[in-house]
């Protein structure tokens, strides 16, 4: 059975269209790396998915363990086990970061018809994840990501997630702005939360996240279709060759779709 | 030349032929004359500046006649109605203005002194006499100060003695029954905080019903050499009041006087506040929310005077408004010529949640003085919709990630109340106040 099933989707943003009908399916366990381009409509699909306002879906489907995705709330995504990791995530002064973290935990067990927890067995469960992370109890006390670093930011990103616990989880170009040893720290996060029943959707612009978090399948992403699809070595290829190879095999992408190699 | 009064002023002048003499003749003789400047003010009209925003033309054609002391010593009223968590020191409370002795306890112990106004006059009359005398000379006030001064019949007035530390917050407790319909009351509040004294002053406003009372209240507080004082305000009065409230916080060397104060009822709201600084390093700081709905009209007029040097003051108010509802917020500094190393902060941060609510908020700096350290700063927003999005992508349904925004953007306007109790409890307040769905259109 697919997790996650995505069939010719076409989505516009302001009346232009990015995806231009995209396909993808995700099996539990599996971790998918899309890489693109710039303006390739990696950002677009993680946004569509999540339910953000302002991206059209014009034509297609999504299937998420059997739902149709589409149709959803973004809380309601949330509470079905989707998770998307922010590019940038939000500070948001006067929300604190526990209080927050418990309001999303029950207000998915609600939807979920679980009961919810009570602020012990909510802290129990806190400082476990904690552990796991590597995160200190501090950042628990402040408001949600204002003025966290950046790698800060990304690991409280990670550490959400261990907390909410989702079967897909989203990473939208989680590498962005981190230094190697940020990079590393968020990796290991990730990899300590991977299981046969969760799978992992990373959209990257460059290779380097996939050296730590090892993909099953790489995609890449232009001219807002998947082109090619293949193991890790694609990556690296990528990485050695940028995108410009592309156009030999598929002449319909414009020289504007693989402009932005990656550096 | 005196206008032809408006009903609400030829109301007025009813009521006071109606006030029998104190017996005391240089208050009859303040009364008189408060009466005489309030029929040659009228209301204030919108070509006044610090009216323009709260148009009085409903209400100049209203008659209040006044609130009977007796009906209102005869409504009985729950102390529940009331009672706040982390308040349970002395109280005073007034129904329809009236003091009420059976609902009150004044011994608040050594070294303070709680006081309805006829008993004040009667042992202490001089300190008192000042305030009610010479307060508000013709000319030097509006239309409520002088009706305040003239129709006030009750009244508190608390003395804190010299270096006293009163262990327990004093409840100041304003009642509207609702049970006499068209009533105004009005209740005159004198506070005088001794050197280094220090005191927790709550006050109040309750509603019993749907009560269509207007309501005024002027107070003179005056805070000594070192000493400190903590008001805490809390109108949550009932949709159809009418209130007016006036408040005078002067502080001398040294001394701090902190106010915190919600705002969450009432119909037609306007509340007044100055704080003057007479003082060498004297420090006054106000938090203010208002959270407003329906057809609510909330008017702040704050207003800070540096008038010695090294004082400082911070100001930080939060105003939301949903349905029809309209808040405005004058926010003005002045810094004094001579008052050097004066610090003064002042900012005032809106949400519109409704395309219909409407906000006028006006930050005002004067600075007569050379070494000065002045902030202000003024916004009008809207939700945060990649905050929204981000609460909703974990879980956390629209109305609820709303409802959190919204308090996350008042708290830090009250977070500051060094009352815990108290302060929970007003977020709770508040959290009930706030809209919980997406706003009607």
């Amino acid at each position: 059975m697919h997790m996650l099933t995505i069939d010719n989707l076409h989505a516009r943003v302001e009346g232009k269209e990015i995806l231009k009908g995209l396909s993808l399916t995700v099996k539990p366990g599996e971790v998918h790396a899309i890489m693109g381009p710039n303006g390739a409509g990696k950002s677009t699909l993680a946004n569509v998915l999540s339910g953000r306002d302002g991206y059209e879906v014009t034509e297609g489907s999504v299937h998420f363990d059997g739902r149709d995705l589409l149709t959803l709330e973004p809380e309601e995504r949330a509470a079905v086990g989707m998770f998307l990791a922010f590019q940038y995530p939000v500070e948001i002064p006067g929300v604190n970061n526990t209080y927050f973290l418990r309001a999303a935990l029950n207000a998915q067990r609600k939807y979920r018809g679980e009961e919810e927890l009570d602020s012990m067995r909510f802290l129990k469960l806190v400082r476990e994840k904690l552990k796991v992370m590597q995160i200190s109890d501090d950042l628990l006390h402040r408001a949600v990501n204002e003025g966290f670093s950046g790698g800060e930011k990304k690991r409280n990103e990670i550490f959400q997630m261990a907390v909410l616990e989702p079967k897909l989880a989203i990473l939208d170009e989680t590498d962005s702005g981190l230094d190697i040893d940020a990079l590393k720290q968020v990796a290991e996060g990730v990899n300590a939360l991977r299981s046969p029943q969760r799978s992992f959707l990373i959209v990257t612009h460059y290779q380097r996240l996939l050296d730590y978090i090892e993909p099953d399948f790489v995609h890449v992403l232009a001219g807002g279709r998947i082109v090619e699809s293949g193991d890790k070595s694609l990556a690296l290829k990528l990485e050695e060759q940028g995108y410009a190879w592309l156009a030999d095999t598929h002449p319909e992408l414009r020289k504007a779709d693989l402009a932005g190699a990656p550096a | 030349m005196t206008p032809v009064p408006s009903p609400f002023v030829r109301a007025a002048l009813d009521a006071a032929a109606t006030v029998p003499s104190s017996g005391i003749a240089w208050l009859d003789a303040a009364r008189r004359e408060n009466l005489a400047s309030l029929a040659e003010a009228g209301l204030p009209e919108s070509r006044n500046e610090s009216w323009k925003y709260t148009p009085l033309r409903a209400l100049s054609q209203r008659a209040f006649s006044l609130a009977d002391a007796g009906v209102a010593n005869g409504i009985a009223v729950d102390s529940a109605a009331y009672a706040l968590p982390g308040v349970d020191g002395a109280r005073a409370v007034f129904v329809d203005g009236a003091f009420r002795a059976d609902l009150s306890s004044l011994d608040a112990g050594t070294g303070v002194s709680l006081a309805p106004l006829g008993v004040a006059l009667a042992t202490q009359p001089e300190p008192v006499r000042f305030a009610l005398a010479n307060r508000y000379r013709r000319g030097a006030a509006d239309a409520f100060a002088h009706m305040n001064a003239a129709l006030a019949l009750d009244g508190l007035v608390l003395r804190i003695a010299d270096d006293t530390v009163v262990a327990k917050p004093v409840h100041l407790v304003h009642v509207s029954s609702g049970a006499q319909a068209d009533t105004a009351w009005h209740v005159r509040v004198l506070i005088d905080v001794g050197q280094g004294a220090r005191v927790e002053v709550v006050e109040h406003f309750v509603s019993l019903g749907e009560a269509t009372q207007l309501g005024t209240v002027v107070s003179d507080v005056v805070v000594r050499e070192g000493a400190t004082l903590g008001l805490a305000v809390l109108q949550d009065a009932s949709a159809g009041t009418t209130l007016v409230r006036r408040g005078h916080v002067r502080v001398e060397a040294k001394g701090t006087a902190t106010v915190h104060a919600l705002e969450l009822g009432g119909t037609l709201v306007r509340h007044e506040l100055t704080g003057e600084l007479v003082g060498d390093g004297a420090r006054f700081d106000s938090r203010g929310v208002f959270a407003l709905g329906a057809r609510q009209h909330v008017d702040t007029q704050l207003e800070v005077r540096h008038n010695a040097r090294d004082t400082t003051s911070d100001a930080l108010w939060r105003g939301i408004a949903d349905g029809r509802s309209r808040g405005v917020f004058r926010g003005a500094i002045v810094v004094a010529q001579g008052a050097d190393g004066s610090d003064a902060a002042l900012s005032n941060k809106n949400l519109l949640l409704s395309a219909q609510a409407e906000i006028d908020t006006k930050p005002e700096l004067e600075i007569y003085a050379d070494e000065v350290k002045a902030a202000h700063g003024a916004t009008i927003g809207q939700l945060d919709e990649r905050s929204l999005f981000y609460l909703r992508s974990r879980g956390i349904p629209l109305a609820q990630a709303r409802s959190l925004l919204t308090l996350a953007f008042c708290r830090a306007a009250l977070e500051s109340l060094p009352n815990e109790a108290l302060r929970e409890h007003l977020g709770e307040l508040l959290v009930a106040h706030l809209p919980s769905g997406p706003s009607a259109p």
